[in-house]
Parts: C-alpha cells; sequence; structure tokens
C-alpha cells in the first residue's frame, strides 16, 4: 500500500466503476439494486418510523403526565398505544438493523460486491416502504389500529373492533412480512455464500452470526404471524370462525400463533444489536473478543431457544401448572447464552485498553441497561411473580430496557461507528457524548419508575388513572424523563445532519477498526472493493498482510473479476472458491411489483375483490417482465 | 431475589468502573495477559453462577411458591364466587345463595375462596394486587383463582388485560369482613329489592327506568327490569362506588352518572338518555331507596 498510485491498479478500479456505475439522480434511487443505497433507503425510512413511533409515545407519556388528564380521548389513546407499539417493533427496529445495518454492512464485512439477490433486496425495501405508508394510510385517515401491538381476539374481532384499523394492521404486517421474508432469505444466503474466500465460518465476523442467527429465527418465525394474520382477515372479512368461541373456534390459537412468532421476534430485535457490540467493541478496546467461539455459539442458541418459551406471555390465560413450569424452565435457560455474551463483552472491555469514544459509550449504556433489563426479564420466569406482575408497568418497564435501551442504543452506537465510513465524513464528538448523556439519563428516568409503578399495581395501557393511588409522581417523573429522552436523541440526527455536511473528512479507517469493511474507501464505491479480499482470521482488517496482498492482487488483476458485473461465491462453510456469479443490474421492476402489491393490499382492505383480483394480474404480469428481460453483462 | 440481582449488576458496574480505571492497561487485574483466565471467567460469570442462581429461584418459585398459592381445589373451599369480566364492569355470582352483584365482591376473611372466572364478551383480566395473582377471563374458557385475606378490609383490584375503550375505569373492590357481618351481608343482597313504601319521588322513579331503556339492560329482581347487559341494581344503594369503581356512589355523582356517563366513561356501553332532569332526579331518588 505503500506504492504510489499505481498505474494498473487505477485502470482496473475506473473499469470496475464503468461496469458497477447506475443511473443517477432520482431515476438511480428508484432503479438501485446496490445494497449500500438500499441500505441508506432503509435507514432513512425507518427513521422516518422511528420519528412516528416516538412522537406517539410523546403523546401517550403527555396523556399520563398526571392522573384524569384528557390531552387524548380514550379511543385515541389506545391507537397511539397501538400504533407505537406495531410502528416501532415492526416498521423501526427490524427494518433498521436487517434493512440498514444488515444491507449496508453485511457483503461489505464478508468482503463481497452485492447482496445474494440484489433485485430480491430492492424488492425488500419497496415492499417495506408501501407497507409502512399503507399503515400510516390508516393512522391519517383515523383508522389506526387500536386492539394492542399484539392485538388478542376477540377484542380485535369485528364484533368488538368494528372499523378498518384492525384490518390495516392485519394487512399491513403480512405486506411486510413479506419484505421481511425476503431480506432474511437473502441475508442467509449472501452470508453463508458469498464470503470472500478463505472466511470460514469460524473467520466469520460475529456481526454476521449475529445477523444470520436472526435471519433464520425470522424466516420461521413470521409464517406463525402470518397465518395469525391471515386466519384473523378470514374471519373479520369472510365471516369464518378460527378464533370465534360461538363457532367452536378458539381464542387462545391467537395467542399461541402470535406469541410462538413473538418471543423469538425479541430476540430478533436484539440479536443485531448484539452483533454491533461485537463489532464496536474490538475496535475501541484494542483487542479481540473473548471467548469468540463461545460468543457465536451464544448468538445461534439464543435465536433457537427463543422458540421455546413463548407461553411465558401467557401464564394469567389459566395453563396447566405442568405447561406454565416447563415454559418457565425454558425461559430461565435462555438467561446462559445471554450471560455468555453479556460477561464476554465486559471481560474484553476489561482486559483491552479502552478508548471510551461515542460508540464505545452507547454500547456501555447498553450493557448497563441490558443487565437491568435481563434481571427484570427473569422474573417472569418466576410464575407467580409472572402472573402478578404480567400487564403491568413492570412488564412495560422490563421491554424498553430490552427493546429500546438494549437494541436501540447499539444501533445508535452502531450509526455513529459507521457514519465516518458511510459519509466519507466525522461527526461531532463533544455532542456525540453529550447525546449518549441526555438519551443515557433520559432513558432510565423514563423507564425506571415504571418498574415501581407496575409493583405499586398500576395496569399498563389504561388511557387515565384516579388520583389517590399514589402513582402521581412517578408519572410526571417518566413524561419529564421522555422529553428528555426525546431532546436526547434528537440531538444525536441533529449532530448527523450537521456532520454529513460540515464533518471533517475522514480516510478509510479512522477507528483502527477490525473488519473489511474498513480497507475500502469511505463512501465504498459500487463494486466495494477491486479485489475480492484475502481473509485469513475474524479481524481481517487486522491482518496487515494480507490487506497489502490485496493491493498487490490489483496490481496483478487477480481476483478482480472485472469482466462484468461479478463477485466471487464460495463454499458454505469452508469458503473455498467455488465461482464467478454474474449479477443482476438496476432495474425498475422492483418497485413496480411492490406498488402493485400495494394495490392488491388496498383492494383487500376494501372488499373490492374483483379489483384484488386484477392486481394479482399485474403483479403477475411485472413477475413476468421481470423475468422476461434479463439483460446481459458485457 | 432483589439482593441477587443487585449484586449481579453492581458487580457487572463495578467490572465497567476498573476497566475505565484500567484503561491503559491490558490483561485481567492479577491474570495479566491470559487469554484461558479470560475464558474461565466468561464461563464461571456466564454459565456456573446464573446455573445456581436460577435453579434455585426456579425451585422455590416454579415449585414450591407455585403450589402454596394455587387456587385450591373446589371442594375444598367455603365459598365460590363466579366473576364475570364485562366490557366494562364485573359481575358477581354466588352460586350458593343467588345473590347477584356488581364491582363490589364481598368475601369472608381468613377462608379461601374459589373465585370462578368467566368472560361474557373480550378477554379480560380479574386481578386484586394485594390477594393474589390475576386471571384471565377468557370467553369460552373456565379459569379459577384463590382468593385469601388474612385481615379485613378493603381491596381494590382492576381488569389487566387490555379490553377496549374503558379498560382504565374498570375496577372493583373486595370487601373482606367477618364470617359474621359476610352471612349478614349475604342475606340481606338475596332478598329481592324493595318496592312497597317508595316515597313520592321514588315510585315516580321506578315508573320511569321501566318505561325507558334502562330496564333494557339492568335487572332489579322483583320488578320487570331483566336486562343482563348493565350490571344487577337490585342493591344498588348498599354499594359505596359506581360505574366500576370510578365514581363514589352518592346522589350527585349517580346523577351526574346516568345524565351523561359518556363524559365520565367516554365510549362506555351505557347511553346518556336525555330524559331530562325532572326525570333522572327522580330515578336518583328511586335507586336510591335499593338498598
Amino acid at each position: 500500500m505503500a506504492v504510489a498510485v499505481p498505474r494498473e491498479g487505477q485502470r482496473r478500479t475506473e473499469r470496475l466503476e464503468r461496469i458497477w456505475k447506475e443511473s443517477s439522480g432520482l431515476l438511480g434511487w428508484l432503479t438501485t439494486v446496490d445494497h449500500k443505497r438500499i441500505g441508506i433507503l432503509y435507514f432513512f425510512t425507518s427513521l422516518f418510523f422511528f420519528a412516528a413511533g416516538g412522537v406517539e409515545a410523546l403523546l401517550i407519556r403527555t396523556q399520563l403526565i398526571a392522573p384524569n388528564q384528557s390531552t387524548l380521548d380514550p379511543a385515541t389513546f389506545n391507537e397511539m398505544m397501538s400504533t407505537h407499539g406495531t410502528t416501532m417493533i415492526f416498521f423501526f427496529v427490524v427494518p433498521m438493523s436487517l434493512g440498514a445495518f444488515g444491507n449496508y454492512l453485511l457483503p461489505l464485512m464478508i468482503g463481497a460486491r452485492d447482496m445474494a439477490f440484489p433485485r430480491l433486496n430492492a424488492l425488500s425495501y419497496w415492499i417495506f416502504l408501501c407497507a409502512g405508508t399503507f399503515l400510516y394510510v390508516g393512522v391519517f385517515t383515523g383508522n389506526a389500529p387500536n386492539a394492542g401491538w399484539f392485538n388478542y381476539v376477540p377484542l380485535a374481532s369485528r364484533t368488538y373492533s368494528p372499523g378498518p384499523g384492525i384490518d390495516f394492521y392485519a394487512l399491513s404486517l403480512i405486506f411486510i412480512g413479506i419484505s421481511t421474508t425476503a431480506g432474511a432469505i437473502n441475508a442467509i444466503v449472501t452470508i453463508l455464500k458469498l464470503r470472500a474466500p478463505g472466511m470460514s465460518l469460524n473467520r466469520m465476523p460475529l456481526f454476521c452470526f449475529a445477523f444470520l442467527a436472526v435471519s433464520f429465527a425470522l424466516v420461521f418465525a413470521l409464517p406463525a404471524l402470518t397465518t395469525a394474520l391471515v386466519l384473523l382477515e378470514l374471519q373479520r372479512m369472510l365471516g369464518f370462525h378460527f378464533y370465534d368461541v360461538v363457532f367452536g373456534g378458539n381464542t387462545l390459537l391467537w395467542q399461541n400463533l402470535f406469541w410462538i412468532f413473538g418471543h423469538p421476534e425479541v430476540y430478533i430485535i436484539i440479536l443485531p444489536a448484539f452483533g454491533i457490540a461485537t463489532s464496536i467493541i474490538p475496535t475501541f478496546v484494542r483487542r479481540r473478543m473473548v471467548a469468540f467461539p463461545l460468543v457465536a455459539l451464544a448468538e445461534i442458541l439464543v435465536a433457537f431457544l427463543g422458540f421455546g418459551v413463548w407461553a411465558h406471555h401467557m401464564f394469567a390465560v389459566g395453563l396447566a401448572n405442568s405447561t406454565a413450569i416447563y415454559f418457565a424452565a425454558a425461559s430461565l435457560v435462555i438467561v446462559i447464552p445471554s450471560g455468555i455474551q453479556l460477561f464476554a463483552w465486559i471481560t474484553t472491555i476489561l482486559t483491552g485498553t479502552p478508548r471510551f469514544q461515542t460508540p464505545l459509550l452507547w454500547i456501555i449504556g447498553f450493557i448497563i441497561v441490558f443487565i437491568l433489563g435481563g434481571l427484570s426479564g427473569i422474573t417472569f420466569a418466576a410464575i407467580p411473580f409472572d402472573q402478578q406482575l404480567t400487564d403491568t408497568y413492570y412488564v412495560v418497564a422490563h421491554f424498553h430496557y430490552v427493546i429500546f435501551g438494549a437494541a436501540v442504543f447499539p444501533l445508535i452506537g452502531g450509526i455513529y461507528y459507521w457514519f465516518p465510513k458511510v459519509s466519507g465524513r466525522m461527526y461531532h464528538e463533544g455532542w456525540g457524548k453529550a447525546s449518549f448523556w441526555f438519551t443515557f439519563v433520559g432513558m432510565n428516568v423514563t423507564f425506571f419508575p415504571m418498574h415501581i409503578l407496575g409493583l405499586a399495581g398500576m395496569p399498563r395501557r389504561d388511557y387515565t388513572y384516579p388520583p389517590d393511588m399514589g402513582w402521581s409522581a412517578l408519572n410526571l417523573i417518566e413524561t419529564i424523563g421522555s422529553y428528555l429522552l426525546a431532546v436526547g436523541l434528537l440531538s444525536v440526527f441533529v449532530n448527523l445532519a450537521i456532520s454529513l455536511f460540515r464533518g471533517e473528512r475522514v480516510g478509510n479507517d479512522p477507528w483502527g477498526g477490525d473488519t473489511l469493511e474498513w480497507s475500502t474507501s469511505s463512501p465504498p464505491p459500487e463494486y466495494n472493493y477491486a479485489v475480492i479480499p484475502t481473509v485469513s482470521s475474524p479481524y481481517a482488517m487486522w491482518d496487515r498482510e494480507d490487506r497489502e496482498r490485496d493491493a498487490e492482487l490489483l496490481e496483478q488483476g487477480r481476483k478482480t473479476l472485472e469482466e462484468g458485473h461479478e463477485t466471487a461465491a464460495s463454499t458454505a462453510v469452508d469458503a473455498e472458491w467455488d465461482e464467478v456469479l454474474d449479477m443482476p443490474s438496476h432495474s425498475p421492476w422492483p418497485p413496480l411489483l411492490a406498488l402493485a402489491m400495494a394495490g392488491l393490499f388496498t383492494f383487500v382492505l376494501l372488499e373490492r375483490w374483483i379489483a384484488a383480483a386484477i392486481f394479482i394480474g399485474v403483479m403477475l404480469a411485472v413477475l413476468a417482465a421481470w423475468h422476461g428481460g434479463e439483460p446481459q453483462e458485457a | 431475589m432483589l439482593v441477587a440481582a443487585g449484586i449481579v449488576f453492581l458487580g457487572a458496574v463495578a467490572l465497567l468502573v476498573l476497566a475505565r480505571v484500567r484503561r491503559d492497561e491490558p490483561g485481567l487485574p492479577l491474570f495479566g495477559e491470559n487469554e484461558r483466565a479470560n475464558t474461565a471467567l466468561v464461563l464461571a460469570f456466564g454459565i456456573a453462577v446464573p446455573v445456581v442462581v436460577l435453579s434455585a429461584l426456579f425451585v422455590i418459585a416454579n415449585l414450591v411458591l407455585l403450589s402454596d398459592t394455587d387456587a385450591p381445589a373446589a371442594d375444598e373451599t367455603a365459598l365460590t364466587v363466579e366473576v364475570v369480566g364485562h366490557q366494562w364492569w364485573w359481575e358477581a355470582n354466588y352460586p350458593e345463595s343467588g345473590v347477584r352483584t356488581a364491582n363490589e365482591i364481598h368475601i369472608p376473611d381468613r377462608t379461601s375462596v374459589n373465585v370462578v372466572v368467566h368472560s361474557a364478551d373480550v378477554i379480560h383480566s380479574f386481578w386484586v394486587p394485594e390477594l393474589n395473582r390475576k386471571i384471565d377471563t377468557i370467553p369460552g374458557r373456565t379459569n379459577r383463582v384463590e382468593l385469601y385475606a388474612e385481615e379485613p378490609g378493603v381491596y381494590r383490584g382492576q381488569c389487566a388485560e387490555f379490553c377496549g375503550l374503558q379498560h382504565a375505569h374498570m375496577a372493583l373492590r373486595v370487601y373482606a369482613e367477618p364470617a359474621a357481618d359476610f352471612r349478614r351481608w349475604l342475606t340481606q343482597q338475596a332478598e329481592p329489592a324493595r318496592t312497597a313504601g317508595l316515597g313520592g319521588e321514588a315510585a315516580l322513579g321506578k315508573r320511569y327506568f321501566m318505561e325507558n331503556a334502562c330496564a333494557g339492560c339492568h335487572t332489579i329482581s322483583g320488578t320487570q327490569a331483566e336486562g343482563t347487559i348493565g350490571p344487577d341494581l337490585t342493591h344498588i344503594a348498599s354499594r359505596d362506588t359506581i360505574a366500576a369503581d370510578t365514581l363514589e356512589n352518592t346522589p350527585a355523582n349517580l346523577y351526574r352518572w346516568i345524565q351523561n356517563p359518556q363524559s365520565i366513561k367516554p365510549g362506555d356501553k351505557m347511553p346518556g338518555l336525555g330524559l331530562g332532569a325532572r326525570k333522572f332526579h327522580a330515578i336518583v331518588a328511586y335507586l336510591s331507596e335499593l338498598r
């Protein structure tokens, strides 16, 4: 790398640039299949939904600032709390982690030039955008869902929720489920098949292990949700009776199906955060992760065990004791892989030489709130405690510690960490630290008192509460905390927005990062790597000889794949060179197919069956066009 | 449990503080750079310690405590109360004596009471935090929970499963009384509603009650009011609260409630009938006589 810009190498990178170039301007963004641009689209779209969910949360907290308030009427309150949960889980955290982080970083980390299925990837994004828009058309036309994010029947049946709010909920979740499933399959194939030759599974970064585990969990968990939702819509629209006890249906069928999805979903939300933590920690403490194989195993184990614990959400429905005890035991077992990861992070920080810069601060904050959330979570594996505390503010406190504190803190830490890679500029460190402290304090002031309120008997989802219960002071504190939290989060994004234009320009590797993405330019070129990188450990960027070898190979024109729109495929376990893949280039069909699907869902919502059938025809036509005119690369 | 949790939390924070203090020194304190010591630390705190602590927790909570607080077999208890969750109030029946009331459940103290719960519409959850765990009321299912009050007193309960618009105003009270007081209450509640000797305005109120939609939804035993949509009002005046523990039961509050229930519980099933002040006052006078 010490050599001055080599002639041959430059000629090759220019050639690659020509091959990988996409359309410019708006058309470029609409037809892109570049995983980085799709990642950026995912980022901004899910950020929008984060803001929407945040506004809903602030409205909820403002209503609860004091007893017997009427800032929101009960109908609006129920809509806000239902939409808040649905938005944050389905339209913010998962698209942000899998869509934005996964898309942008996975191919870079494994030394690939794109995701395995670039057009499917674009389709995933456009479906996500359409499904989110679909839900929010409901919200803005006064038809927001109002039966809570887990939408129990029979409250969610037409008898008790006659309006279309529940249909907006169910259809938008079926819709986005398609996007998430496609995204997960794409990630699995990408991770298993596109790793740079040499990156055998035991040399794969822990970030990729986490995303692999999450993707598998999604593929197996989502069908349970989709099934539950389809049965619900068949009941609501066509008079089926799956959940209707009067006609022999079963109310608890919904709860079982929902939580068979819903509990794995908790780990789906938090595992990417674990992956981000295991990326940030080695870089900032300047050493390799302690107990690497244990952590990799723990990540996979968490995703797997998450499927065996769902009924601990249902301890108050009157399960047989033997059933409840099994699920309680399974829930306790999950603590162990989480404990392994936790102590691996702490030991790594302890034995390293940490630099407490903004990304690491968010990870330390994450570790602290994750311990609190984990400890409060253990109470739910003790059946009598669970049955006392479930559906109270104690649960609300617990899951905001784990899915806000523990999942979103690393996401923000990760945004700071990879901001220089994506933008080519550095954020403002002082503001970065300040934003962390605002958010950390705000988060704890908002959610910690909820534990106490739950223990004092305050049920969740009450639009108001009586003044003589002794709950008023803590509610006031929580609301103030939520405003502080909002200021903290806002300062994160103001910092980044300003830095995007004014930040100091940085080189490839401002942190001394450990993984491959730091070896390419900031921002990376369309083709990511001119040479398919050589890998001999999970900390590829710290293997200086390999990186120097890449530069030599570029000069020699080896492993450059400059004959076309190509990337390398390798074997799934040992990552031996397998074949050269001809990758598809930009295409207008993914957004058009997503639009046709949006048409289908809209007419299903309106119960206009003929129009819906026409849109199925349109979808088939778009699919035919998609597959008919595959452009051949020169 | 709280102590164990406190130790884990403070221990972890202490390690992070130690990491800050030793930020320029690589390796563990005492052990230095020793990958085996590092892994041993992870195995000790990530596996060994949790296995011991969690096993203890499991045995205590899920084997011992669970059976101690379980609903007793139905034939082992002195009293059974059937509770039915409605949007948004609680029906309470005493099958042995035929008593039917709402939102205020009386039980004898120091007695194991078998509570059998059902739902009339959506899922609710019957929860009196000071007396026992919560139990969901689910359409098509029968669940049971034990209520046991060591001390006489009034215990507040509340619906704990989100059940729609007025979930927040679906509370109840459990009155634990000495056995003799409880018997007296039960005998009094078993009587039909008072019909004779009503005052002039109350008699008028009774007529308005029966002529209007009130009688379609509420039962007053001994009269032609036999509705089952709303609470049984046979002995409404003997209760301390109305509208599922939302308002204190005073004539003024009762008037406010029946005259415009939607201003107090927006979305409630009880409509404002717009009968005019004179008729509402008469109905309040009638209901106030139903002790």
